[in-house]
């Protein structure tokens, strides 16, 4: 199983060569190298995991694992110091203290309080973890090859930006290799690491243009992620002390274990563990960073905030999640969810920018899946395994479906993608389809809102319910109408526009659809084979979340929903249609583009969405969302913490 | 065996009392407004003629997803009548209503384009009443599966009458009654000419047309789930709360005007809020 630390280390030493070698050619030939090697790596480590038991594993290094401790310390200090020059930098001083304290607090506790006892495992598999693995290797890879052809594209329309792709392609092969490192680690010490690594890859990845606003919105960025790791940092030191240990289970264990009140204690490193998931998985009122990170380059926005570091979060509080249940720290976890659900739902009616409504609508998922962690049932955990695949594969899909569009259209308005059916006909089936998965029956994402629902009426988790209910209703809309926008009729006849898009980008492109409908073909039995024991290992307890019942009409569903248009298209084909123009009271000019005007000329019809930005713009709602948010989090936190104490 | 029985006659039937309860809705209304009204089977009659038209259509593909359209709606009433899970025939019955959405918006044309807009603001308006009806079947039964709802002891609005109103509330938005008709309108030549309808012709219109009948007698079913329980007698007090529920609805649409659609939503997000919301509480609060 050292193909564990094969994963870690491997994209990290690509990532120092592909900044060694400033020859585009030669660079793209090593990314794409390095991706089909990582993703092989994943695929045998999965393998071979299984063909094991798919038992837990727990995996230490050895006689070297002073050294390696040591070895991330340095780094970790390393990483302390740039930080540090470049607030200076760009003149953002404050922003390092959030960097600095809790640095100088993890290496102090780690060189002086540290339990020389205790355990060294370093690593812990699981299926969880090996789920992860296979979203961040998958997913991940599928983004570098995808930004290779999109970055060449940039730097072709964006001259007035320096070309530093050598540079982008090493954040990105970086923030690989720590997010496997991330969700492989079982000390918290090194969770602590590669959390603070991924806080500043997407740093670095945001400021990537060097324009003024991205600038700006990577230190927000910075500091909101930071401002989680000295949650983190805290939460670590303050477990060592108490629990003498650093292992992440233990926690974990204790956390499901607590009888009386001398227990009590433990609430509070999970709280604030939860806290830093907060900003990472961006909730509100943390996640204007995500929205601000928008300005990255396509592919450094799908890989941050689609697939992979904003599940970082996400899979922290799946794993505290049995110690979660029926605490106050869930009570606080599966509010802040299940508002953030409905309220980025909400603002994001009002989006007309396609990357925004991405963004919102990510917040928005996330929100579900973090209050179904808050929840921590083995029904929500389910529903919200779930919801991660399918939310990884879609998001990374329209992200890049929506980058492909704005290199070919100029735009990635959703009002200018009306009739993208006819002008670039795959990229809008490709968007269809990744839109699709977000929201209709039968994509995954619909029967784990089925599932969550039910769950949280088993919890009398009552606020829940009704962010659901009037969640999942606002999200249909937002969807709904950017789909509409998609296949509706052009404006205008002559418009042509020449599809730009790259092989490379196709490949991804393609491949994540094939994915998103395989994966909705076969759920069921990935839910049998593989989630029920993640399940299992997690809970202790066997529970057949998906009934029998269920999995007939799915079927039926799955059948009837992509062969009834199919069919129907067929049918349709044959019959002998009368076209018409379409009603204009009578005024039409002679094409369904134009109706005559007052003064007796052609004027052009131009239909829009509906965007309701006055009412629920982000201006608007952003601010008492924030304010209501952090007052919950704040008395939430002080009511654990004074308990704990 | 007996819910393959059930959905088949669903299949059958279902057009013709949809197609009786419009026919009985024209008379009635006609009634109401002092006039005498259309022979009971005239939508019937409407239908048959509106089928032997031509194909007329603006955009080619309107056809396909009209059918896909009837299809799905089929599907969702189906489901319900075969006993299976109602929280999954509602999330069915929304992929359905999104492939209305389509066929109404793909034409481009400016009059249903904008009735399509509106009716997607309805289902905004009506799905939270919805889901949450759902899931008071839940709380009182535990279950979501239909087969076994209408099996309880006592009768499901005697614990979710709040959740009843919430639903009948919405219903006027589902059956696309005044005041809340507007993204279409029975009457020609209103603001929207029909709104999203404005560019079904002839064939797809019938197809519409029959999707409603199929729609209705769906949520009919709903409504009548509320008083259904395992004494068979109960079906008797189904079918008249049924009528009951219709003729308020008729009642409605002829006595009040239309209102915008930012007031409709509100109205109905608030009413479902209380009187769900509170009706859920009470239920949650009793566990």
């Amino acid at each position: 199983m050292t193909l564990g630390f094969f994963l870690i280390c491997f994209p990290i030493i690509m990532s120092l060569i592909i900044f060694c070698i400033r020859v585009n050619k030669i660079r793209n030939f090593i990314a794409y190298l390095s991706t089909i090697i990582i993703m092989a790596a994943v695929g045998v480590f999965t393998f071979f995991w299984v063909k094991n038991g798919s038992q837990i594993m727990q995996l230490s290094i050895g006689e070297i694992t002073e050294a390696v401790d040591k070895l991330i310390l340095i780094a970790e200090l390393i990483l302390m110091v740039v930080v540090t020059i470049l607030c200076f930098k760009y003149k953002k001083y404050w922003i390092s203290l959030l960097s600095i304290v809790p640095t100088l607090l993890i290496a102090y506790f780690e060189l002086f309080l540290k339990n020389e006892a205790d355990t060294d495992i370093r690593l812990y598999i699981d299926h969880l973890s090996i789920l992860m693995c296979l979203i961040v290797g998958v997913i991940g890879c599928l983004i570098v090859i995808y930004a290779v052809g999109y970055m060449h594209g940039y730097h072709h329309h964006h001259i007035d930006i320096e070309d530093r792709r050598y540079y982008f392609f090493m954040i990105l092969f970086m923030f690989l290799g720590c997010m496997f490192g991330f969700v492989l680690s079982e000390n918290l010490l090194w969770i602590d690491f590669f959390w603070e690594m991924t806080s500043v890859c997407s740093f670095l990845l945001i400021g990537y243009t060097k324009t003024e606003e991205a600038i700006n919105n990577s230190f927000r960025a910075l500091w909101k992620n930071l401002l989680g790791g000295c949650a983190l940092a805290v939460a670590i030191v303050y477990f060592g002390i108490k629990a003498q240990t650093v292992s992440f289970h233990s926690l974990i264990i204790m956390g499901q274990r607590i009888s009386d009140h001398s227990d009590m204690w433990v609430l509070m490193p999970i709280a604030l563990i939860a806290f830093a998931a907060f900003t990472k998985a961006a909730q509100f009122p943390f996640s204007t960073w995500l929205i601000g990170a928008m300005v990255a380059p396509t592919p450094s926005s799908a890989l941050l905030h689609s697939a992979t570091m904003v599940k970082a979060g996400i899979y922290i509080l799946f794993r505290l999640s049995p110690a979660m249940a029926g605490t106050r720290v869930g009570l606080m976890v599966s509010f802040i969810g299940g508002f953030t659900f409905f309220a980025a739902s909400v603002i994001a009616i009002a989006q007309s920018d396609g990357k925004k409504v991405l963004a919102f609508s990510t917040i928005s998922n996330l929100g579900l899946m973090v209050a179904c962690a808050g929840v921590g049932r083995a029904e929500t955990i389910w529903a919200g395994v779930f919801l991660m695949i399918f939310h990884a594969i879609s998001k990374s899909l329209l992200f890049q479906d929506v980058g492909a569009t704005e290199n070919s259209i100029h735009s990635r308005d959703v009002e200018d993608m009306h009739g993208l059916l006819y002008r670039l006909p795959r990229l809008a089936i490709i968007m269809f389809i990744g839109i699709a998965g977000m929201f209709l029956a039968p994509f995954g994402m619909l029967i784990s809102k089925w599932s969550a629902l039910k769950a949280s009426v088993d919890e009398s988790n009552i606020l829940l319910v009704f962010f659901i209910c009037f969640g999942s209703a606002t999200t249909s809309f937002y969807w709904t109408k950017w789909m509409g926008k998609i296949i509706s009729h052009e404006h205008t006849d002559e418009e042509k526009v020449r599809d730009i898009t790259k092989k490379n980008e196709l490949i991804s492109l393609i491949v994540h659809a094939i994915l998103m409908i395989t994966l909705c073909a076969f759920f069921p039995l990935l839910s049998k084979l593989y989630v029920d024991s993640l399940l299992m290992e997690m809970f202790g307890t066997y529970e057949d979340v998906l009934p029998i019942s269920i999995l007939y009409i799915l079927v039926a569903i799955i059948i009837f929903v992509f062969a009834i248009p199919f069919f129907a298209y067929i049918a349709s084909k044959k019959m002998k249609t009368n076209i018409k123009l379409s009603y204009m009271n009578g005024i039409n000019v002679g094409n369904n583009n134009e109706f005559v005007n007052s003064f007796g000329d052609p004027k052009q019809v131009w239909m829009s969405n509906y965007y309701f930005h006055k009412k629920i713009g982000q201006r608007k709602l952003m601010m008492p969302i924030q304010v209501f948010t952090t007052a919950w989090i704040v008395v939430l936190l002080s009511m654990i913490i004074s308990s704990a104490i | 065996m007996k819910a393959i029985i059930c959905s088949l006659c669903y299949v059958i039937f279902a057009p013709l009392i949809g197609g009786l309860l419009d026919g009985l809705d024209r008379k009635i209304s006609a009634r109401m407004q002092g006039r005498v009204g259309p022979p009971l089977l005239q939508p019937f009659y409407d239908l048959n003629k509106l089928h032997n038209k031509q194909l007329i259509a603006v955009s080619k593909s309107q056809t396909f997803l009209m059918i896909s359209y009837l299809l799905m709606m089929i599907l969702t009433g189906a489901l319900f009548y075969a006993g299976y899970d109602i929280l999954m025939c509602f999330f069915v019955m929304s992929t359905a209503s999104t492939f209305l959405y389509f066929a109404a918006i793909v034409t481009g044309s400016p009059y249903s384009t904008i009735g399509a807009s509106r009716e997607l603001i309805q289902m905004m308006a009506y799905e939270p009443a919805v889901l949450l009806a759902c899931v008071g079947f839940y709380l009182c039964m535990g279950t979501f599966d239909v087969a076994k709802i209408i099996n309880s002891v006592v009768s499901p609005i005697v614990y979710l009458p709040g959740f009843f109103i919430a639903f009948v509330f919405i219903l006027t938005i589902k059956l696309r009654k005044s005041p809340f008709d507007i993204s279409t309108s029975h009457h020609a030549h209103q603001e929207l000419i029909k709104g999203l309808t404005t560019e079904f012709g002839a064939k797809n219109l019938a197809l519409f047309q029959l999707t409603e009948w199929y729609e209705v007698t769906f949520l009919c079913g709903v409504v009548g789930l509320f008083i259904i329980n395992s004494n068979p007698i109960s079906i008797i007090g189904a079918i008249a709360v049924v009528f009951v529920v219709w003729f308020l609805e008729i009642l409605i649409d002829n006595c009040s005007a239309r209102v915008k659609f930012d007031l409709m939503l509100k109205i109905s997000w608030i009413v479902t809020l209380l009187s769900a919301g509170v009706n859920l509480l009470i239920l949650m609060i009793n566990r």
